[in-house]
């Protein structure tokens, strides 16, 4: 089957080559049959990807340790449901799901497209093509998955047990989504610039693409920081590591993207700056997979194999420079149709904006790949860190929710004194009213730029409100519903300003919580005996009694912890760090292997609405060194004397296992009976749980405006108008 | 026009001028014995070889990637679940005062690690791992 | 050996699926002229665009219901756009009747290659059918 896999990937490119071929030629020669073999071409492409897929996945699932990524990343004791998500945990792996999501959105987009700017499609198609070529090429020649061994193992390697969670399997699917969809614009662009056709068609179709790769985006970039956070042992969410920037720069790129096209829909400006922010999209995108795959930067996700590095950067460079002279070519075509009128509008906050964004873009940009630029210039990687940046950032992310905020109340066109008191009145007074409150009821003032957010958010929150106070108002003037019904209808209405109200509303309550948890948060490191307690930020925290369980996959050492607030108890907490066995590292003596392997932390957490308490132990095996030593010696001594025979023997072998579980069920003892001190980390985060949810009511919104109006409702919305022009027209 | 194009001037000198300022110089461990000013800070870049716990204190020996060099790191604060030997990590450090500048420091040196500074690289790839009984009974005949 | 087989399978398949619109009985070497692809083009750019404006007047009436705009500057807005969107109705128009005009072309085109395209009847018949059916003024 590993055969028949590497054929159908050899199958997939040829064909996505032909693709490219047969769209171009059908786009020269105005041929409707071949651009629509080049279409199938895709569709093709797709099915041989699902092929593929599901040849790997079978032999994940039987544990099939011939290939090489199943011994590497399984293992028969490994659950199922990341069995099944294993395969993208390799480098060969996630290559083949990005050509599956790659070629599976591609087919929804040419189909869902298929009738419309026939002109476009064919570029787009031989686009796309192309980059599914370059990732089948990557697969066929550089890192196959199908690869096999002639000596499998009888065990696997197991996954990563950091990698044991949930959200981290399904970061992966949704981020390359994010990528891949930023690909279907992309292409579209690429092929409206050389019909030189960027126009209505080309936006309307652009802005939902754009809308759906900022959607499943921004779903995987909360994955991961949500995985970083419950998972990982440092108790935050985001370190701006290289590949978390990776993620984040094609998304705040194309937030930029979804708003800049909508002056240009209503005004038809900002031509040249629509196209290069969506290509710009694409190039990001493309680099978020070189910077995670190539291993060029340091990160904690280091994937080796730097042979994928020269690649793509060939790549990047042909669609950086295929992109400028496409757009200086068509500049044409790119003309603006009108001036903005006044800078207090809503298209001025939009320029504005996008300006903003841009710049975090080029700052993050930056920061990420300063180590490279300066190694090339002086030969020594040189490495800015958060400390260093954060002043460029969080001003940029303040004037940011401000813009978000204004954007919503400010008319278009022309902003006259009248309407701005009557608009902003209310969401300067609620905000106001929240300084006072916090300055007053709270230790905000402590942290200034916190405290900014803070009123800054809750302008935001309500001018949203304001916004949809009023429109329902008009909608029951109307329309005689009542307040719940006359809501939903003018949502179901009006879905892109509604959905993007919610989202700003959601990314206000999302940065609340940044600002508050990475302000007001206490942390503090301390040892602790069973029996003492340590306090912070009013929590007293006691380590009431340590934890010790050995089970064949692991052996985990905990504690369990005690919350008390103003001497009532608040809750329990359960920490453990668990030790599993060395798989690679065969030197390890027979005890001490138990506890070379990998490490994961359980954090004990308890979330709440007005703050986290976060807990983690980290148990200082050193005092159990001598025993574990001495263990090892007596086994080594004792399998020294077996005889060859002997040591074959199953039973033998049987009892010997045995031994050595006991063995270290007594260290686990140990633990427990004759605790020692051991180090903590312990934090109390206020309004974390609001940064969630605050994501999620941001997608939301993005699900909102996404969600398509079906063809009948929206002629049936917009025929008044059309009736209404009718008639006019009909007069002239 | 004008106006976004001063801005982003002012941005980017800003930015560049911030990198070569406060940025932190990574070097592999022969690096930083070679360059190293006492007291200046740097990152260091290499692969555990061994570690201890002492108290509060980790210490870790690092590795230079190409050559038999080695730095002693004493580490206070977070450690990361994927810190092991053989791992590949990075880790703020101050260079101890004492070797005069010009001098390099000698093989060994213990450099003092920046609190909650350090980061290890996920493995970049598992080896296969021999099934566990019966290595332990094989491989002492 | 099974693997070999259904590779051969697979590749059948993708070459009969992919190659389908190339082996479509159709009017062979007449491909669509210069115009009609652009002129479809326009259609559909003018139709987005006029549902755009459609959509501004709207999102313009709730703006004034919400207050954004006073009652003066949104009868202003609303006649600008209305002037707006009766301009791309009158290019929609004519654009469509452009399209429809190349689509003809196209299609009488396609009828005739494919009547020049049929086999060779004995020559009396075909000179009596095209006496009788249209052509008189047709030189012999």
């Amino acid at each position: 089957m590993a055969l028949l896999g590497r054929a159908i990937l050899i199958l997939g490119l040829i064909t996505a080559v032909y693709g490219v071929g047969a769209s171009l030629y059908g786009a020269r020669t105005r041929d409707d049959d071949w651009v629509d073999s080049g279409r199938r071409a895709v569709y093709a492409l797709f099915s041989l990807a699902l092929i593929a897929f599901v040849i790997l996945e079978v032999a994940f699932i039987r544990n099939d340790f011939a290939y090489n990524v199943v011994s590497e990343h399984s293992s028969t004791t490994t659950p199922l449901f990341y069995k099944l998500a294993a395969p993208w945990s390799s480098q060969e792996g996630s290559l083949l799901l990005w050509v599956f999501l790659l070629s599976g959105w591609s087919s929804l987009a040419l189909f869902l497209t298929r009738k419309r700017m026939r002109a476009i499609a064919p570029y787009a198609t031989a686009v796309l093509l192309g980059f599914g070529a370059f990732f089948t090429m990557l697969m066929v020649f550089y890192a196959n998955p199908f690869a096999t061994t002639a000596n499998p193992p009888a065990q696997g390697a197991g996954l990563d047990p950091l990698l044991l969670h949930s959200s981290m399997m399904i970061h992966p699917p949704m981020l390359y989504s994010g990528y891949t969809l930023m690909a279907i614009p992309f292409s579209f662009a690429i092929g409206a610039l050389i019909t030189r056709s960027v126009g209505s068609e080309w936006l309307r179709i652009s802005r939902r693409f754009a809308l759906a790769a900022w959607l499943f985006l921004g779903v995987g970039i909360l994955l991961g920081a949500r995985w970083s956070y419950t998972e990982l042992g440092w108790g935050g969410y985001w370190a701006w590591d290289a590949v978390e920037n990776a993620a984040l720069m094609p998304w705040l790129a194309c937030t930029a993207f979804i708003h800049s096209i909508m002056i240009q829909e209503k005004r038809g400006m900002l031509k040249v700056w629509n196209v290069s922010l969506v290509l710009l999209c694409g190039l990001l995108s493309v680099f978020g997979t070189f910077l995670v795959r190539s291993g060029v930067l340091d990160s904690i996700h280091a994937f080796g194999a730097s042979t994928l590095g020269v690649p793509f950067v060939i790549l990047l460079g042909v669609m950086l420079a295929g992109g400028i002279y496409l757009v200086s070519t068509r500049r044409d075509a790119l003309r603006s149709e009108s001036q903005i009128d006044s800078l207090i509008s809503r298209e001025a906050i939009f320029l504005f904006q996008n300006l903003v964004l841009v710049a975090m873009v080029f700052v993050i940009f930056w920061v990420t790949v300063f180590p490279l630029v300066s190694q090339a210039l002086t030969g020594t990687k040189v490495s800015v860190g958060p400390p260093a940046f954060k002043p460029f950032i969080v001003p940029l992310a303040l004037i940011l929710v401000l813009l978000s905020g204004i954007g919503p109340i400010i008319a278009w066109r022309r902003v006259t004194v009248a309407n701005l008191r009557r608009n902003f009145t209310f969401p300067i007074g609620v905000a106001l009213a929240v300084l006072v409150w916090l300055l007053v009821g709270t230790n905000a003032d402590t942290k200034p730029l916190a405290l900014l957010m803070f009123m800054l958010g809750a302008f935001v929150l309500a001018s949203v409100a304001q916004e949809m106070y009023r429109g329902t108002s008009a909608r029951r003037a109307f329309a005689k519903e009542i307040w719940p019904v006359a809501f939903v209808s003018l949502v179901r209405r009006n879905r892109r300003r509604y959905g993007g109200y919610t989202a700003h509303a959601g990314l206000a309550v999302l940065l609340i919580g940044v600002a508050a948890s990475s302000s007001f948060q206490h942390q503090r490191e301390v040892t602790m005996k069973p029996g003492q307690s340590a306090r912070v930020d009013g929590y007293t925290i006691k380590y009431v009694r340590p934890t010790a369980v050995a089970t064949a996959a692991k052996v985990s050492f905990g504690a369990v912890l005690a919350v008390y607030h103003n001497g009532s108890h608040v809750t329990t907490l359960r920490t453990t760090r668990g030790f599993y066995p060395a798989g690679f590292n065969g030197s390890a003596g027979p005890i001490s292997e138990a506890f070379v392997g990998n490490a994961d932390s359980n954090v004990g957490l308890q979330a709440g609405l007005t703050r986290d308490i976060w807990t983690i132990v980290d148990p200082n095996l050193t005092p159990l060194q001598p025993a574990i030593t001495r263990g090892d010696s007596v086994f080594e001594g004792l399998m020294r004397k077996l005889t060859p025979a002997q040591a074959r023997n199953p039973q033998v072998q049987q009892s010997l296992g045995v031994l050595q579980a006991r063995a270290i069920v007594g260290l686990t003892d140990q633990y427990i009976r004759h605790p020692w001190s051991v180090e903590f980390l312990l934090i109390v985060s206020p309004l974390v749980t609001w940064l969630w949810i605050g994501a999620l009511i941001t997608a939301f919104g993005g699900l909102i405006a996404l969600w398509p109006i079906p063809a009948l409702a929206r002629r049936r919305s917009l025929a008044p108008y059309a009736a209404r022009l009718a008639r006019e027209l009909a007069s002239r | 026009m004008t106006v976004a194009l001063t801005a982003a001037l002012l941005l980017a000198s800003a930015l560049i001028w911030t990198s070569f300022s406060a940025g932190r110089d990574e070097l592999t461990v022969s690096q930083l014995l070679k360059r190293a000013q006492p007291g200046q800070g740097y990152i260091l870049a290499g692969t555990v070889t061994s570690h201890y716990q002492d108290g509060t204190a980790l210490y870790f020996k690092v590795r230079d990637p190409k050559l038999n060099e080695y730095a002693t790191v004493r580490y206070t604060g977070i450690v990361p679940d994927p810190f092991a030997n053989g791992r590949g990590v990075l880790v703020n450090v101050t260079a101890p005062s004492g070797a005069p500048s010009g001098a390099a420091y000698a093989s060994g040196t213990t450099f003092a690690g920046q609190n909650d500074s350090l980061t290890t690289k996920c493995p970049s790839k598992y080896q296969v791992a021999p099934p566990k009984a019966s290595k332990s009974a094989t491989a002492y005949n | 050996m099974t693997e070999f087989l259904i590779v051969l399978l697979v590749l059948a398949a993708l070459a009969v699926f992919v190659t389908g619109p190339l082996r479509r009985q159709r009017n062979s070497g007449v491909a669509d002229p210069e115009g009609a692809l652009t002129a479809e083009r326009d259609v559909q750019d003018l139709e987005a665009a006029r549902d755009a404006k459609y959509r501004e007047i709207r999102d313009a009436e709730l703006d004034h219901g919400t207050g954004k705009l006073s009652d003066a500057d949104w009868r202003d807005l609303d006649r600008t756009l209305r002037a707006e969107a009766i301009e791309v109705l009158k290019a929609l128009d004519r654009a469509t009747a452009e399209l429809r005009r190349r689509r003809e072309e196209v299609q009488a085109l396609t009828e005739l290659s494919e009547f020049a395209a049929e086999p060779a009847e004995p020559a009396e018949p075909a000179a009596a059918r095209a006496n009788a059916e249209q052509l008189p003024s047709q030189p012999r």
